[in-house]
């Protein structure tokens, strides 16, 4: 293969620097369209209750096992750390706060990413190969309202309950562990994490990075089907970054809020 | 305005590029209004990417794209959308929607842009799909149906709103002789029937200048010649000539340009 001059790198930087630019508007005029253009379609609210029973509800049964599971590993580790200082009575302080201010949003993200955003993207991808979006433009329905709007609210609105619903089965599986099985007062249990967890600075702060997960991750894995070449390689590949691109933004978007949330400067 | 209302639609002065590479180079197709018209040309020449261009699915690089008075590229995204209501279009594939049945395909249109009562949209489809003899498959999934039925019931969709012009892109491709004689008869009807525009994209000579009552031919980007079926079998144009009798070889080649036979064989390259 023929070594590429420096001249030709320099192009090639540049020539990715623009294809960078051009998804990020192409994705935004899509997002402005999708959300604020005009001309909804009738039935609308079905669309969406029909998005949130499969982008939502199908997505329940691995948050809760991965929340339960999670708030079970959680108070072990905890109670191993804390057992040497004699503070094990603040496991569930522990397990409260780390869920609601980190784990719950972020786990719950990478897992909606990988199962319900995976599948969105795959949808969509396979609706464009298949002409079906084509077809539904020259009925005179614009797929972005039709197809893409409701997916996008649908995701908005499930990752931030299947969030909370996440750090609630995780607290209550760091409980179980705690209080019944290592035999933690359970008095000092919920009373420790009732005096220190506080409404604005932990759950309403988990909630806000998860609505901002919930925007990124949708976003990513609706527009990755939309944009993707029409084949089966092309499906493939879109869902592959769908996973790729989301779990890296959450976990970047994470540092930042947090920093932005409980970093004190 | 455009000025001719006798034409349904008229690509003026149409370009279209593909990143670098020049798909179409100043077309100019004018598609008589009530009538079957065909465009054909070898694969590859773009008949499908013009037939997008007519659905303003593709914006033009230069020129004008007018349907039914409306110059398609220019409208808004909300316009456009109406400006479709007029037009049908069947797919190569059908293009159902694979998590509705046959019934609610149909029916699709009818919900979205009507506000007419269940028992008449039900009236409408089956009379849609009696049209073209599907009635009985109701209740079928599109996965129970044959690509042949597929695209019937695509064909009762694309009616469903009555449109003033139906596109088809390559309807026969895959069919069986049996299908592909209904095909053949119900485009004819169809047109004749409701007294809409038809604009049939297809390479199979016989099929489609056995229905078109006006034919284009495209290749290299250009409208290579236009005329009715017997004037472009009489075409003096060699390209028109081989592409009408179907030579293998002639100014359209069959080989893809390569290097020299012997010298790729004997390793020389």
């Amino acid at each position: 293969m023929r070594r590429k001059s420096l001249m030709d790198r320099v192009r090639l930087m540049g020539r990715s620097a623009i294809d960078i630019v051009a998804v990020l508007g192409s994705s935004g005029i899509f997002l402005v369209h999708a959300l604020l253009g005009r001309g909804g379609i009738g039935g609308g609210f079905q669309l969406l209750l029909r998005q949130l029973h499969s982008v939502g509800v199908m997505s329940l049964a691995i948050i809760v096992v991965s929340g339960v599971f999670i708030g079970m590993v959680l108070a072990l580790q905890g109670f191993s750390i804390l057992a040497k200082y004699g503070s094990e009575q603040a496991v569930g302080q522990m397990v409260a706060l780390t869920l609601l201010r980190e784990l719950g949003p972020v786990v719950t993200a990478l897992l909606f990413a990988g199962r319900a955003g995976s599948a969105l993207t795959a949808e969509i991808g396979n609706m464009k190969s298949t002409e079906q979006l084509s077809s539904l433009e020259m009925i005179g329905v614009d797929p972005l309202k039709y197809i893409v709007a409701p997916r996008l609210w649908a995701g908005f609105i499930s990752l931030p309950v299947l969030a909370l619903i996440f750090s609630v089965v995780g607290i209550w599986g760091g409980s179980w562990v705690a209080v019944d099985w290592l035999g933690v007062y359970e008095g000092s249990f919920w009373a420790n994490m009732q005096n220190s967890v506080l409404f604005t600075d932990d759950v309403l702060n988990g909630v806000i990075k998860s609505v901002v997960f919930a925007f990124v991750v949708t976003w990513i894995a609706v527009f990755q089907g939309y944009d993707c070449e029409p084949t089966s390689e092309g499906i493939s590949r879109a869902t592959t970054k769908t996973v790729v691109y989301a779990s890296l933004a959450v976990l970047g978007l994470d540092f930042i809020m947090t920093a932005l949330m409980f970093g004190d400067f | 305005m455009s000025a001719d209302n006798a034409y349904a639609v008229e690509l003026k002065g149409v370009s279209f590029k593909r990143g670098a590479r020049s798909i179409f180079n100043n077309v100019d197709i004018s598609i008589p209004r009530g009538k079957v018209t065909g465009i054909m040309g070898p694969s590859g020449s773009g008949k499908t990417t013009l037939l997008r261009l007519m659905g303003a699915q593709l914006r033009p690089s230069a020129g004008e794209v007018w349907v039914n008075g409306q110059n398609l590229p220019k409208l808004s995204r909300s316009d456009l959308f109406d400006a479709r209501k007029q037009m049908g279009v069947l797919f190569q594939s059908g293009a159902l929607f694979t998590d509705l049945d046959v019934f609610e395909n149909v029916a699709f249109p009818l919900r979205v842009h009507t506000k007419l009562p269940e028992d008449m949209i039900r009236d409408i489809v089956l009379l849609k799909l009696q049209a073209v003899g599907l009635r009985g498959a109701v209740d079928l999934m599109p996965d129970e149906l044959s690509g042949g039925m597929k695209r019937r019931v695509a064909l009762a969709r694309a009616i469903a709103l009555d449109p003033q012009i139906l596109m088809y892109d390559e309807p026969f491709v895959g069919q069986d002789p049996i299908a592909m004689g209904v095909l053949v008869r119900l485009i004819r009807l169809l047109n004749d029937a409701l007294g809409i525009t038809s604009i049939v994209v297809s390479h199979d000579l016989a099929e489609t200048a056995s229905i078109a009552d006006y034919l284009y031919v495209v290749g290299d980007g250009q409208v290579l010649g236009q005329g009715t079926p017997q004037e472009l079998m009489e075409s003096d144009n060699p390209r028109i000539r081989q592409f009408m009798t179907g030579d293998p070889d002639g100014p359209v080649p069959f080989h893809y340009p390569a290097p020299d036979y012997r010298d790729d064989l004997l390793g020389k390259r």
